[in-house]
């Protein structure tokens, strides 16, 4: 059946009455059971949850075959507990039928690749895949298709039940000997657990990994004692090195300072610029480097940010620190600016997934969001993005809180340079389609500004200030007259991969990558 | 022109191509590897059998190392592998000839 974005979802996906995406707010004002976990009762006083390794940990939740196991992404690529945790449960416990729940996976998780080959991993959901798990899924060697969710869509499908947690892995920073966990505080600090939060409240069993044990109680906690089945010390959950980089600094490519600069012109046209307002931008050059352009239309207008929200980074640290904004409330850190501000810098506070994103709770921060600026590999003129799969087609990214926040946001912005080496980022139609058109309204390129058709108002106000725009047509067919027309990616049948709209609806599928002949 | 001996140009940096010609008989024989093959494959590959057929190259053997290069740095890139092999990078380059 073709979806609200043109796309054709095989029927075999629509049994047991998933939907079809039909476009944004859908499912506003209907009513969701939750699902509640099945919880073991700890009467007896303890004096310490501690167990001496992993193995011990997954047998006293009763881990057996065909579990789905959770995890957390504030660790990011230098994670060491996804690895650890499967590589006790196949090669010691000798585990198999196994699903991945995880928020999010990268190079880091290499490694489980291999268990994919092997059968002995069966089922993945997560929102980032990429390197050698990315490639094996693309190939079509998991034996269940992938499901990708944005970081918003995946507290939802828990709360809904649509995916059931047997147990939840805890990578913390540091721990007491009963499981207050906090992201601060240890040598492998992350700020943040906000994806945790939501696993650990639902999860049937809950384990903590830490590297860095302190004295009970570890307050204020991210994810509380009270949900703690076992605590594992271990020497070291990750690389500090790759979980937090040093400060991430704004660009200085001319083109990328450019760019930024014309997504704070649009920011400053609208009639949402004004004192308290709200934003969220992301790490890459240009979205980055928003904000120093922004803090030059604030100065000279006289007005400061209310909020802002994200994943969070030095430069909106350095912008709380100086007053210009209210409060910044954070799912997870990118730079040790932001680590080392959480919860100590005041005004700088830490909130969950479900609270940052979730479309079925009852306001997430993301429904209170003035602008958003984000990237994209792809966007076609139908102004659908990609963020997921490469020009290939295999999976080497992540839709992240992207969909979330360009739906909630008043004014979504993409930010991404008219071509990428010979790719077109605009162009005619994605390959895969991670965030729908009907939620992105502004296009900044190097080349031009377009606006979504569906936001004459906001096309009036780029006027009424003088930014010229053209159409998105007429950026594409820049790009193709400079790249070439490029030929249509070909795949095979078999879906290796389902992308669930964040309100849980089928808004695309990957199918397995072919490999390439210059046959017809 | 004909392939006389080994030759290259370009690089393996992002957006270039790394061209090699080497001599041989009768047909030319292509390779080409490319970063971006899944959409511009058939592109490549005709843009590589113009260069070389505008250039008069019968036969030899062509490999290309695509990194997404655009279309007029592969002919360039084409164009000064060939040249190179016959000896004319230095001097003889049939400027507004088949080289415009």
């Amino acid at each position: 059946m073709k979806n609200a974005v043109g796309r054709e979802i095989p029927d075999f996906l629509l049994e047991g009455g998933k939907e079809v995406y039909q476009g944004k707010n859908y499912m506003d004002g209907k009513y969701v059971q939750k699902a509640a976990p099945r919880t073991r009762i700890y009467e007896r006083p303890q004096e310490s949850k501690i167990v001496e390794t992993i193995a011990d940990a997954l047998r006293q939740c009763g881990a057996r075959d065909g579990m789905t196991f959770s995890f957390h992404h504030h660790l990011r690529n230098g994670d060491f507990v996804v690895n650890m945790v499967m590589k006790a449960a196949i090669e010691e416990l000798g585990l198999k039928d196994l699903t991945i729940a995880a928020t999010s996976l990268g190079e880091a998780h290499d490694p489980i690749a291999e268990y994919i080959e092997e059968g002995k991993v069966v089922g993945i959901q997560t929102s980032g895949i990429r390197g050698r798990m990315g490639q094996v899924v693309s190939e079509g060697k998991l034996k269940t298709p992938a499901i990708i969710r944005s970081h918003g869509g995946r507290p939802r499908a828990i709360e809904a039940g649509e995916v059931h947690i047997d147990i939840a892995f805890v990578a913390a920073p540091t721990s007491d000997c009963v499981g207050n966990s906090r992201g601060i505080g240890g040598k492998s600090n992350c700020g943040s657990l906000g994806y945790a939060m939501t696993d650990a409240k639902y999860a049937d069993h809950v384990v903590v990994i830490t590297d860095c044990l302190v004295d009970f109680p570890n307050m204020p906690a991210s994810v509380e004692a009270i949900d703690v089945d076992a605590v594992v010390v271990v020497d070291s959950i990750g690389n500090p090195k790759k979980i937090a980089s040093a400060a991430a600094r704004i660009s200085q490519n001319p083109r990328d300072l450019m760019m930024a600069e014309n997504v704070a012109k649009v920011i400053a046209s609208t009639p949402y610029f004004k004192e308290g307002f709200s934003f969220q931008t992301g790490v890459g050059g240009p979205s980055l480097a928003a904000n120093l352009f922004l803090e030059k239309y604030m100065d000279e207008r006289g007005i400061k940010m209310g909020w802002a929200i994200g994943g969070i980074c030095g430069p909106m640290v350095e912008l709380l620190k100086k007053g210009k904004v209210g409060k910044v409330i954070d799912v997870q850190d990118f730079d040790l600016d932001a680590v080392n501000s959480i919860n100590q810098t005041p005004g700088h506070y830490e909130m969950s997934a479900s609270q940052y994103a979730n479309p079925a709770n009852k306001g997430a921060f993301v429904n209170k969001l003035d602008f958003v600026v984000l990237a994209a590999l792809e966007i076609d003129t139908g102004f659908n993005v990609n963020v997921l799969t490469g020009s290939d087609g295999v999976l080497r990214g992540a839709p992240g809180g992207h969909p979330d926040t360009a739906a909630g946001s008043k004014v979504c912005i993409i930010v991404t340079p008219l071509i990428r080496g010979r790719m077109a980022t605009v162009c005619e139609k994605v390959v895969t389609v991670t965030t729908p058109g009907d939620c992105v309204d502004v296009l900044v390129t190097d080349y031009g500004i377009a606006v979504n058709p569906l936001r004459p108002d906001l096309i009036k106000c780029l006027d009424d200030a003088g930014i010229p725009h053209v159409t998105i047509e007429s950026l594409k067919e820049k790009a193709y007259s400079i790249v070439g027309r490029p030929d249509d990616v070909q795949f095979e049948d078999k879906v290796v991969a389902v992308l669930e709209a964040r309100d849980g609806t089928i808004l695309d599928v990957v199918r397995q990558i072919k490999p390439y002949t210059f046959e017809d | 022109m004909q392939i006389e001996k080994n030759a290259m140009a370009g690089t393996l940096e992002s957006s270039d191509a790394l061209v090699t010609v080497e001599p041989g008989e009768g047909s030319v024989e292509l390779e080409i590897s490319s970063s971006v093959m899944n959409q511009y494959g058939r592109q490549i590959r005709a843009t590589v059998l113009e260069t070389l057929d505008r250039l008069g190259v019968t036969g030899g053997r062509v490999t290309v190392v695509d990194k997404g290069a655009l279309d007029c740095t592969l002919k360039a890139r084409v164009e000064c592998a060939v040249m190179r092999s016959c000896g004319k990078s230095d001097a003889g380059i049939p400027w507004g000839g088949v080289i415009r």
